[in-house]
C-alpha cells in the first residue's frame, strides 16, 4: 500500500551528524510511508534522538537531509510545524501550570480551542488531574500530558522520544494502550525506544540502530523469520526441544497428549540485535 | 497574538506561583523600604528638654517671633530646685536647666549630645540676643531668611524609595530573565517552543512583557507603600520614571540572559545574577549614599547600569528634576541592554549539553 504514495511521510537520506570524534549518526537513510508507526530501536547513545532531532528540523545534519510531508525540514519550516507533532525527551512543560492550563497553553500556540485540548486530556486519561499542577504528576501521567500536548492540534506525523523511558513496568504498559491507538486515523508516528518489547508491540516496522547506523529495518515478523532461529519447545516437566520445524513438533506432541502446559519461544527482537552484533542486547 | 497572551499567561501564572520569586522581587525589597524608611525617618534632632528653675523673665515674655522658634526647639517643664535640675541633666532625663540671675540667664547642660548641646547653647544666645534688640525699642537692621534645598538634605524616604525600587527591579528582571532561560533550556521547553509555529519574537515579546508589567506592580507597590507609610512625596516629572523603568527592565533582563547563558543551571543562573546584581546594588548608592566613597568608587560606579537607573529615578521621581533628566540615564541603559544582549546571544546555546 505505501508503494502507491507518491511521497512517503518521511524521506532521509545520508543523514551524518558528528559530534568531535563520534559519529553520532552514521549515514543513516529511512523512508516511512504515511500511516506507519515507526520505531527505532537501539540502545543508548545509539544515536536515536540525535536522529530524530534532525528528522524533526531541531539540528542541522553535517551532511544529508531529510523531508517530511514533502517538504525539507531545515532550517526552520515555518510551514510544516503545524503539521507536525514532538514530544522531546525531557518532560518539556511550563512551570507550575496545571495539566488542563499547560495543554492550553500548547493549543493556543497551535490556535487549537481550548474544548478540543480538553478532550484530549480526556482521551489520555487526565480529566481527573486536569487541576494537578505538573511537578505534582507522576512519571506516567507527566508523560500522558506530554503526548496529548504533542497531539493537541492532530498532527499528520508524530515523533515521541523514548516516552516510556524512566517508567515503571506497570505504567509503561499502561501507556503502551494509549500509543497503540495514535496512528489509528492515519497518523505517522516514529517512536524511538530502548525496550525491545515495545518496539515489537507497538511498530509496524522496526529500524534497529546501534552506533548511528540503521543496521535493519523491517516489521518486527520479517526481521525474527529471517534471523531463522530455532523455536524452542519447552515441555511441562522441564525438558526442551529445539526445532526448525515446531508445527510438526507440535503435532507429535499432541499425539503424544504432552501439550499441556508447553510454552512455545520463536526469536525474538533481542536475538536479532545478537545475531547482527555480535552481543546482547544492553538497553 | 492569542499565542502571545497564551505564552504571556503562562510566564506570569508560573511567576506569581513561585513564592521564591516573589517574595525575592517583592517582599524582601519592600522589607528594606520599610526598614530604611523606619530606621531613618526622623533625621532632624529631637527638641531639648529643658527644665526651667525659679523665676526666668527672659523665657516667659518672649519677643515676637520668637516664641515659635522657642516651641519648636525646646519641650519646657518647671521646678524650683535647682540641686533636683541638675541631677536630671546629669542623669540625662533633661538636656539642660536655665535659671535666671539677675540679668543672666545661667544655662547647665550637658555635651553627651554634642547636636543638641550646640542647640542649645545656639538658640539660648539667640534669645538672649534677641530680647536685646527687643529691648531697644529699635528694629533689627538685619534680618535672616532660611529656605531649605532639595538634595543631600532629602529625607530617608525619598532617598530610598528610587533607589531600592531601581534594585529591586533589577534583581526581578535579571533573576527572572536568567531563570527562565535556564529552566526552559533544560526542560528543552526551548527546543519544543522552537517546533511550534510561534515566532521566536512572540516568545521573547511574551517573556518581556511579562517582566515590564512586574516591574510596574513593583514601581506602584514602592510608591503606594512609601506614599502611605513615610510621607513619601513625589516630584514633577516622577512619570518619567515609568520608562525610564522599562528601559531599566530591559537591560537587567540582558545582564539575565548573560548570566543564563555562561551557566549550566538554573540555581547556577541566579547565583550568577546575584553575584552580579547585588554588590552592583551596594555601588549604586541603593543602599546608601555614595557621597562618602572614595573618588575612584564613584567614578567606578558611574559605569554600573543600576547607578544610571537610581540617578534617573531620584532626579524625576523625588528631586524635581524636568523630564528630560531621565534621557540620558534611558540612552545609557538601552546601550548596555543592547552590548550584553549581543554576548548573550554569541553565547547562547539550546541545550545544557
Amino acid at each position: 500500500m505505501a508503494a502507491d504514495r507518491v511521497v512517503n511521510a518521511i524521506e532521509v537520506t545520508d543523514l551524518t551528524m558528528t559530534y568531535g570524534d563520534l559519529r553520532a549518526v552514521d549515514g543513516v537513510g529511512l523512508s516511512v510511508a504515511e500511516g506507519e508507526f515507526v520505531g527505532i530501536l537501539g540502545p543508548n547513545g545509539a544515536g536515536k534522538t540525535t536522529l530524530l532531532e534532525m528528522i524533526e528540523g531541531l539540528r542541522k545534519p553535517d551532511s544529508g537531509s531529510a523531508s517530511v510531508l514533502g517538504l525539507p525540514v531545515w532550517p526552520r519550516n515555518a510551514a510544516l510545524l503545524p503539521r507536525i507533532g514532538v514530544q522531546l525527551q525531557a518532560s518539556s512543560f511550563f512551570e507550575r501550570l496545571t495539566a488542563r492550563e499547560q495543554i492550553h497553553t500548547f493549543a493556543a500556540l497551535y490556535g487549537v480551542a481550548r474544548a478540543h485540548a480538553d478532550e484530549w486530556l480526556e482521551r489520555v486519561g487526565l480529566a481527573e488531574k486536569a487541576g494537578a499542577r505538573v511537578e505534582d504528576l507522576s512519571g506516567g501521567q507527566a508523560q500522558r500530558l506530554s503526548i496529548a500536548c504533542a497531539l493537541v492540534h492532530d498532527p499528520e506525523v508524530v515523533f515521541l522520544d523514548e516516552p516510556t523511558a524512566a517508567l515503571d513496568p506497570q505504567a509503561r504498559r499502561n501507556l503502551w494502550d494509549l500509543l497503540s491507538g495514535i496512528n489509528d486515523a492515519g497518523r505517522t508516528v516514529v517512536l524511538t525506544t530502548h525496550y525491545m518489547d515495545e518496539a515489537e508491540a507497538l511498530a509496524d516496522r522496526v529500524a534497529i540502530m546501534d552506533h548511528g547506523q540503521i543496521l535493519v529495518f523491517d516489521t518486527p515478523a520479517a526481521l525474527v523469520q529471517r534471523l531463522d532461529a530455532p523455536t524452542r519447545i519447552t515441555l511441562a516437566d522441564g525438558e526442551v526441544i529445539t526445532t526448525r520445524e515446531p508445527t510438526v513438533e507440535i503435532a507429535r506432541l499432541a499425539e503424544l497428549g504432552r501439550l499441556d502446559g508447553v510454552q512455545v519461544q520463536t526469536g525474538t527482537l533481542e536475538d536479532v540485535f545478537l545475531d547482527l552484533t555480535g552481543r546482547e542486547y544492553r538497553a | 497574538m492569542t499565542a502571545f497572551l497564551a505564552l504571556s499567561g503562562a510566564i506570569l501564572r508560573g511567576f506569581v506561583r513561585d513564592r521564591t520569586a516573589v517574595f525575592f522581587a517583592v517582599v524582601f525589597p519592600l522589607m528594606f523600604l520599610v526598614l530604611f524608611g523606619g530606621l531613618f525617618s526622623d533625621q532632624s534632632v529631637g527638641k531639648v528638654d529643658m527644665i526651667v528653675v525659679g523665676d526666668v523673665s527672659l523665657v516667659e515674655d518672649l519677643p515676637a517671633g520668637a516664641d515659635d522658634t522657642f516651641e519648636a526647639t525646646f519641650e519646657v517643664t518647671r521646678s524650683d530646685d535647682l540641686d533636683d535640675a541638675i541631677a536630671q541633666v546629669r542623669k540625662g532625663d533633661a538636656d539642660v536647666a536655665v535659671e535666671q540671675q539677675g540679668d543672666t540667664l545661667v544655662a547647665h547642660y550637658t555635651r553627651t549630645d554634642p547636636a543638641k548641646a550646640g542647640i542649645t547653647a545656639g538658640a539660648l544666645q539667640a534669645l538672649v540676643d534677641g530680647t536685646n534688640v527687643a529691648v531697644t525699642g529699635q528694629p533689627p537692621t538685619y534680618s535672616l531668611e532660611v529656605e531649605s534645598v532639595e538634595d543631600d538634605s532629602l529625607s530617608a524616604i525619598q532617598y530610598y524609595t528610587p533607589g531600592l525600587l531601581g534594585w529591586a527591579v533589577a534583581m526581578s528582571a535579571a533573576f527572572g530573565a536568567a531563570a527562565t532561560l535556564q529552566g526552559w533550556r533544560q526542560s528543552k521547553l526551548l527546543r519544543r517552543l522552537q517546533l511550534a509555529p510561534v515566532s521566536t519574537r512572540t516568545v521573547v515579546g511574551a517573556r518581556v512583557s511579562v517582566t515590564v508589567a512586574v516591574a510596574l506592580t513593583q514601581m506602584a507597590i514602592f510608591i503606594g507603600v512609601g506614599a502611605l507609610l513615610f510621607d513619601l512625596t513625589l516630584t514633577g516629572a516622577w512619570w518619567m520614571a515609568v520608562p525610564l523603568l522599562v528601559v531599566g527592565t530591559l537591560c537587567f533582563m540582558s545582564i539575565g540572559l548573560l548570566a543564563g547563558a555562561i551557566t549550566k543551571t538554573q540555581e547556577g543562573a541566579v547565583n550568577a545574577a546575584n553575584f552580579l546584581v547585588l554588590p552592583m546594588a551596594f555601588l549604586s548608592g541603593s543602599f546608601f549614599p555614595l557621597e562618602g566613597a572614595p573618588q575612584w568608587l564613584q567614578t567606578f560606579s558611574n559605569v554600573l547600569p543600576l547607578k544610571h537607573l537610581n540617578d534617573g529615578m531620584l532626579d524625576v521621581m523625588v528631586r524635581g528634576e524636568p523630564w528630560t533628566a531621565a534621557l540620558g540615564p534611558m540612552l545609557y541603559l538601552a546601550v548596555f541592554a543592547v552590548v550584553v544582549t549581543l554576548v548573550a546571544a554569541r553565547l547562547f546555546r539550546w541545550e545544557t549539553t
